[in-house]
């Protein structure tokens, strides 16, 4: 059997893990959770679950893929036989989020074009949603392709390739030391910009105003931990993937902090830079930032640029955040697609160029649909269920068959025989109960919520189709590859 | 601004980029970064 690759150095495997936990939501998703859920106040429940289950879970993770050294499929299998199935489930996760992602990563790189002369016009949420999609009414209504959104999503579809096809140390590795570096200095230089602004502090204080009234509500906890294991990528195979390539002699712990401490510290620089200018746009505007803010696809690509248009020198500070945009999401999707390819590899001896172009053009293919008229319609139910039904229910699986059925001490053993400073029998209970615990009631919420009411007020056949038929199809899938033969998979 | 917001400002870039920075000259004491 070929030896497996590995990292060329260790600050190269931390940027490849922090460039996959630093994704859109970082900058999309961070600072309007905790605008809503107690502004400065949120930081309390948020860090709190950043040390009771952000930490305690990429450990995991990083123990798992390192002790094993597999792709996640392959670890579950080395853990037990039976378990196979949990990685292609998360594999699957992987690959379904990467496919409908590249769309958006590739919706960045088409404003980066419109950024220079503000080619959104004066009303930037209708053109985004009219002239630019050209959305059609129903999810079920394609409507054609789209050829700019074709175009782009197509060159992101060639780098992706690329940065996988050259191989883990030369494509990953290099690809993250160039992305890392460049997001940092952009968003830095936007928040040098943003705080600079005429009222930016109004922005900022609407972002930290403590409401500690908040913590006492559940739901913010629930919203905290939710935020803390989305923006991580965990559950979705990609940790255990990356750490199977370090080297035998790794600190693990450390990495883990570290990977964490950058992710969470680059979501408060991006809630500051956000906050920052959509104080200025409503002090331009005359109304209130609560009448402004949002979050999502409708805050990056509808509210921020109208934002960018009132700006001094709008043409630059749209241009470094849509490059921002597109750097973010290009290192989260390299992760996500290599946590595919790796476990095809792992599980049929398929050679990483192979694997990597049969990848991209199945990938592509099933992508198509997403750039369409109706591809937001199609991506808003896929992405609703993928992350409410996919990564929940796959991360409360794992922490349940490990932390419960496995001997998890073994691993807790295996990283601080590796670490500069060891972790105790906090991070077993972390993972024993109050991980199941938070995660139980958030799937069971979920689960409630999208049987009570149709997401979105979508037709019933679209969500049975996009929704329910992909989670539960992938499930499925997950067990068929189980069953199948194995070319490689040494397990014990 | 507020007091309160600030504190918090602060807080919150102290917890994140102060525990990364720990942890990177943990690993930059062992000259392994």
């Amino acid at each position: 059997m070929a030896q497996r690759e590995e990292w060329g150095t260790r600050v190269g495997f931390i940027l490849a893990a922090v460039g996959s936990a630093i994704g859109l939501g970082n900058i999309w998703r961070f600072p309007y959770m905790a605008y809503e859920n107690g502004g400065g106040a949120f930081l309390i429940p948020y860090f709190f679950a950043m040390l009771t289950a952000g930490i305690p879970i990429i450990i995991l993770e990083f123990g798992l893929g390192h002790k094993h050294r597999g792709s996640a499929p392959l670890t579950f299998a080395k853990v037990s036989k039976n378990w196979e199935w949990i990685g292609w489930w998360q594999t699957f996760v992987a690959f379904v989020i990467s496919v409908y992602y590249v769309a958006v990563i590739g919706w960045a790189l088409n404003y980066v074009f419109l950024a220079f002369g503000q080619g959104w016009g004066e009303n930037p949420g209708d053109f985004f949603f009219g002239s630019f999609l050209q959305l059609t009414d129903s999810p079920m209504k394609f409507g054609g392709i789209r050829w700019p959104i074709f175009a782009t999503t197509l060159a992101v579809w060639v780098i992706n390739w690329a940065v996988l096809f050259s191989g883990v140390k030369k494509g990953i590795e290099k690809a993250n030391k160039i992305f890392m570096p460049v997001l940092f200095v952009l968003i830095l230089i936007m928040i040098g910009r943003a705080v600079t602004l005429p009222n930016a502090a109004d922005g900022l204080q609407w972002l930290f105003r403590p409401d500690f009234s908040a913590i006492m509500d559940y739901k913010v906890w629930t919203a905290a931990y939710g935020q803390i294991f989305f923006t991580l990528s965990v559950a979705f195979a990609i940790m255990i993937t990356y750490s199977s390539y370090l080297p035998s002699r790794s600190d693990i712990n450390n990495n883990g902090f570290i990977t964490v401490f950058v992710n969470c510290g680059f979501s408060m620089l991006a809630g500051i830079m956000v906050f920052g200018v959509l104080g200025y746009m409503a002090a331009q505007q005359g109304v209130g930032v609560d009448e402004v803010v949002g979050s999502g696809v409708g805050l990056a690509f509808a509210t921020i640029p109208k934002a960018i248009n009132l700006l001094p020198a709008s043409t630059l500070f749209g241009v470094l955040f849509f490059l921002a945009l597109f750097c973010a999401g290009l290192s989260s999707m390299i992760s996500l697609s290599e946590a595919c390819c790796s476990a095809l590899m792992d599980k049929y001896g398929w050679s990483r160029k192979f694997t990597t172009s049969a990848y991209a053009i199945v990938g592509g293919l099933i992508s198509i649909v997403f750039v369409t008229r109706g591809g937001l319609l199609v991506l808003d139910i896929v992405d609703h269920f993928i992350n409410n039904f996919g990564i929940v229910f796959t991360g409360l699986v794992e922490v349940i068959v490990l932390a419960w059925l496995f001997k998890t001490d073994t691993i807790r053993q295996h990283v601080n025989k590796l670490s500069d400073f060891t972790i105790g029998s906090w991070w077993l209970f972390c993972l024993k109960v109050i991980t199941p615990i938070v995660l139980g009631y958030m799937a069971i919420m979920n689960l409630i919520g999208d049987i009570k009411e149709a997401y979105g007020g979508y037709p019933g056949s679209a969500l049975a189709l996009y929704g329910w038929g992909v989670v539960i199809g992938i499930v499925v899938l997950s067990f068929i590859l189980q069953a199948t033969k194995t070319a490689s998979v040494e397990t014990k | 601004m507020t007091t309160g917001s600030i504190i918090l400002m602060i807080i919150g870039l102290t917890v994140t980029w102060g525990g990364a920075a720990i942890c990177i000259s943990l690993a930059m004491r062992k000259r392994d970064i």
